[in-house]
């Protein structure tokens, strides 16, 4: 894992794009970990993960050892990913009912699961399943069983919303997913670090430390220790 | 004793208005559709449905809520890019939502196959799907007391079936097969095939037949001209 001393500023160049950002997750999966993806953008990590990782993925339908998307005559209707599309299974793989597949995740056995977010706050805080709107169909999925059982909970997003408001915030203010639950938060603009002492900037990405946290409303640490 | 079925009308006669029926299939992986559309010919109406989703396109649940059959869903993830049926019924107040955590939806089902009266699970602490419940911090964690999904009837779709009831299943169709199957008083499993009592190896007997009623043996219904 990144064990960065030192928050490195990307300066020469502009903000990660959604593929670069995918990359940088994958670099940041231990060989070997057991890994759930969320359905979406976090999908993409597995098409970057370096061949003889030795990753399993799992599928909380009820799968590990889950290989790529499936096409043509690889299309099987009864083997499909989180996000019902079809995928194919590798060496090794294994499927199991649902309540195994949540205990697996709820018991503490996933290393890390990577989940897209509406916001995360300084202490973790996770909110991505439901904008709290009046007209919004509420729907949970497995969100909430990932963000709480996985070991680790990265995610991915954009540091700030379209209009230009943070998603990296003091407090959330879309409904909750989980408490204190995400170490990671992988962005656009900057990798975040965040534990019991709070945030810290480890990377950025065509912008300084210094010029993101004065467009940040909550308090973020950087790394000053000479490798 | 389990009684195999080829007609699907037998396979589900007796399905009571306001039941409890728990749907297996996680999208249309592992949906009991011919099941399904026995069940809107039955006619039973004013059920409670437990299922993922909330039906997908417009076949199997989701035509039995178009079908209005539905009073209450319960599930996990009712909003999808094909979940129009639902979506219309919901916006226009036709229907009921309980919204479960997936995990948690999973476990209440087992703990009624179990005989387990409740249980603290930390899924959804601190947030809205937890507003309400007993809580409680074990080992330095918070909790929240969930209580078990009993069913009525169990619809579920399975690879094959022997004529003792015994279940195997396909990839990730299995999904919500083998917890739901334990979790009402009548569980009814339709089966590509079902192969003489023996001949599924019982190391990959997955469903064991005590928890099976009735199976709707699909080849035969699509043997017979």
């Amino acid at each position: 894992m990144n064990s960065a001393v030192k928050t490195v500023e990307h300066l020469g160049r502009g903000p990660l794009g959604r593929d670069e950002l995918a990359a940088l997750v994958a670099r940041d999966i231990p060989p070997g970990s057991f890994v759930n993806l969320g359905i979406g953008q976090p999908t993409t990590v597995a098409d970057h993960l370096p061949a003889g990782s030795g990753v399993v993925l799992h599928t909380e339908n009820g799968m590990l050892g889950m290989g790529p998307a499936a096409h043509g005559d690889e299309i099987d209707p009864d083997l499909t990913n989180a996000g019902k599309m079809p995928v194919t299974e590798l060496p090794g793989a294994s499927y199991f009912h649902h309540a195994d597949s949540f205990a697996m995740m709820r018991g503490g056995h996933l290393d890390v699961c990577v989940l897209g977010a509406f916001q995360v706050s300084g202490r973790g805080d996770l909110a991505n399943w439901h904008t709290g709107a009046p007209d919004a169909i509420p729907a949970v999925g497995g969100a909430m069983d990932l963000a709480t059982g996985a070991k680790q909970v990265f995610v991915m997003m954009t540091l700030f919303a379209k209009d230009g408001t943070p998603k990296l915030v003091p407090e959330c203010t879309y409904p909750l997913t989980g408490l204190a639950c995400v170490s990671r938060v992988y962005t656009d603009l900057a990798v975040f670090h965040i534990d019991r002492g709070g945030v810290t900037v480890v990377e950025t990405y065509g912008t300084s430390a210094a010029e993101l946290a004065s467009r940040l409303e909550i308090a973020v640490r950087t790394l000053d220790r000479e490798p | 004793m389990t009684a195999v079925f080829s007609d699907p009308g037998d396979a589900v006669a007796g399905i009571a208005d306001g039941s409890t029926v728990l749907i297996g299939g996680f999208g249309m992986a592992g949906m009991p559709v011919q099941l399904i559309d026995a069940l809107i010919r039955q006619g039973a109406t004013g059920l409670t449905v437990v299922s993922n989703n909330a039906g997908n396109g417009d076949t199997g649940l989701a035509a039995l809520l178009a079908a209005g059959r539905v009073r209450k869903m319960i599930c996990s993830f009712p909003r999808q890019s094909d979940s129009w049926v639902f979506d219309g019924l919901y916006r226009s107040g036709k229907i009921e939502l309980e919204v479960v955590p997936q995990g948690t939806l999973a476990e209440r089902m087992r703990a009624a196959g179990a005989g387990i009266g409740a249980f603290y699970c930390p899924t959804g602490v601190g947030t809205p799907l937890a507003e309400g419940k007993e809580t409680r911090t074990i080992d330095g964690r918070d909790h929240v007391l969930e209580y078990p999904i009993k069913g009525d009837v169990v619809l579920i779709a399975a690879h094959a079936g022997d004529r003792m009831g015994n279940l195997v299943y396909r990839k990730t169709a299995r999904n919500f097969g083998p917890v739901m199957a334990t979790a009402a008083a009548l569980t009814i499993a339709q089966v590509h095939h079902v192969v003489e009592t023996g001949e599924l190896d019982p190391e990959a007997v997955v469903t064991p037949c005590i928890y099976v009623d009735r199976i709707l043996d699909l080849n035969a219904k699509e043997a017979t001209p």
